[in-house]
């Protein structure tokens, strides 16, 4: 068993995860709901109760280095279920967010994925399938993971070889410029 | 009716190009009017979220003022993943300080309350049953769907504002009306595993195995889908599941706006039926006979 000193907590944490996800986490009575209903608590390795139980008690090192935070769907199974109406998937959104501010990464290739999506809507406009796949598997060194689905998809023509690209490419470019400079 | 903006989503391009093709013939032929909307940019997506919701609204909202510009006040999209970034976008958006943080990022701002709907929504609600059923020109008599949502074509509640979040019905009495039977499917909202597919597909072979084996348990011929990810995730990942879990699934997986053309009678070419991994050839098989034997 894993025994927190609960003075040793930050309670700026628990302030800060708060005011971010507009969310009041101390009603969280730890009745389980949100981990029984998700579908990812096999592949955690804390579960979403608990991540609320920490934030709670002030553990921001836990917590920003989950796992759990990385492997979080956003499927709202857990905010469709919290008997006190706490938007769950949020919290985790939230976490997820200093996780990544703070350099916490503790499943490197989910965030790969989310870089490799995010870059290609900033030069096309849109999301460019075959070519966020090829910026993912070299950055990741993941070459075999997703072999088996290229020919299936190839062969039926669904993966374009250019880029769908929109007259506002460069509206949407700004986007994520004024976003990085107001960060 | 009025007008609806047409919202298809990147996935509409590509991985799911039928369920696009589909939705427009099926659209025309039940006679609503989508109008594309113009220069639309990806929606976001599921990465823009988990990095920040700011970056996230304002990518949705793009669109949303597109739409005003174009003098649309309805959006409407095939993907429930697009759906749910359009609408938090739009229900974040009523605070006026995020509308603010949000429309800093825009070059052209967002000012309206533009609405967005999934395209099952409307024509859930806006068509009325009897009319779909006077066009049935080949009943799917004889065939048993299991019908999958995915997670959040209604969840959360208060957000997307549509069916039930437990128990969603829209495609049930969508596919009983065309004369199919519909097995009780009980994992209708279970993830399948979402785009972990690409960093993790140790993850979605397990989730959406699980699916799969639920629909074989209950003899289902088909799966019928409302979603890009998840019609992927349990068709061009079929095989890999079947290798991860040393299985023999061969259950086709269709957009429920394919068996609706179908059953409308539009040309086969308009349907895509050949984008599926899955070959779905026994399901119409089973179709054929069912109609020859009546």
């Amino acid at each position: 068993m894993n025994i927190i000193d609960l003075s040793e907590g930050d309670p700026g944490f628990l302030a800060e995860v708060e005011a971010r996800s507009e969310q009041k986490l101390n009603t969280c009575y730890q009745c389980g709901n949100c981990t029984a209903g998700c579908p990812y608590t096999f592949a955690y390795d804390i579960p979403v109760s608990r991540i609320m139980r920490l934030i709670q008690a002030g553990q921001r090192e836990t917590v920003l280095n989950s796992k759990s935070l990385w492997l979080c769907a956003s499927c709202q199974s857990c905010t469709t279920r919290c008997p006190n109406q706490i938007d769950v998937a949020r919290v985790m959104d939230v976490c997820r967010h200093m996780a990544r501010e703070n350099g916490c990464v503790s499943e490197r290739t989910s965030k790969l994925f989310v870089d490799a999506f995010l870059k290609s809507v900033e030069e096309h406009g849109r999301a460019f399938e075959l070519g966020l796949m090829a910026q993912y598997t070299l950055k990741s060194g993941r070459f075999f993971d997703n072999i088996a689905v290229g020919p299936p998809a190839l062969m039926r023509n669904k993966l374009s070889f250019k880029p769908h690209s929109i007259q506002g490419k460069d509206q949407v470019a700004r986007i994520f410029e004024r976003f990085r400079k107001g960060e | 009716m009025a007008k609806i903006a047409y919202y298809p989503g990147c996935s509409g391009q590509s991985t799911s190009l039928e369920y696009d093709l589909s939705t427009r013939a099926v659209c025309r032929t039940l006679g609503l009017e989508l109008v594309d909307l113009e220069d639309w940019s990806c929606c976001g997506s599921t990465p823009a979220h988990t990095v920040n919701h700011v970056l996230s609204a304002a990518l949705s909202a793009r669109n949303l003022a597109l739409a005003e510009q174009q003098g649309m006040d309805m959006v409407t999209t095939p993907c429930p993943s697009c759906l749910s970034n359009l609408r938090t976008a739009a229900h974040k958006m009523e605070d006026a300080s995020f509308r603010e943080q949000a429309n800093a990022l825009l070059d052209t701002p967002c000012t309206k309350n533009v609405q967005t709907q999934s395209v099952l929504q409307i024509l859930s609600e806006q068509v009325d049953p009897e009319t779909i059923r006077a066009k049935v020109v080949k009943p799917l008599k004889g065939l048993k769907v299991a019908c999958y949502y995915g997670c959040i074509m209604s969840r959360p509640p208060e957000l997307m504002q549509f069916d039930h979040h437990e128990n969603p019905m829209a495609m049930d009495k969508l596919m009983e009306l065309l004369g199919a039977e519909v097995v009780p499917y009980p994992l209708k909202v279970e993830c399948c595993g979402a785009s972990y597919g690409v960093p993790r597909v140790d993850i979605v072979t397990k989730l959406s195995g699980k699916l799969l084996d639920a629909g074989r348990e209950l003899e289902a011929d088909a799966f019928v889908t409302a979603c890009p990810l998840c019609q992927m995730n349990l068709d061009m990942r079929q095989g890999q599941i079947n290798s991860a879990l040393k299985e023999n699934f061969r259950i086709p997986v269709f957009y429920y706006t394919q068996l609706l053309g179908y059953a409308l009678g539009i040309d086969d070419k308009e349907l895509g039926f050949k984008k599926l991994c899955v070959n779905p050839r026994p399901v119409f098989d089973k179709l054929k006979e069912a109609a020859q034997a009546s």
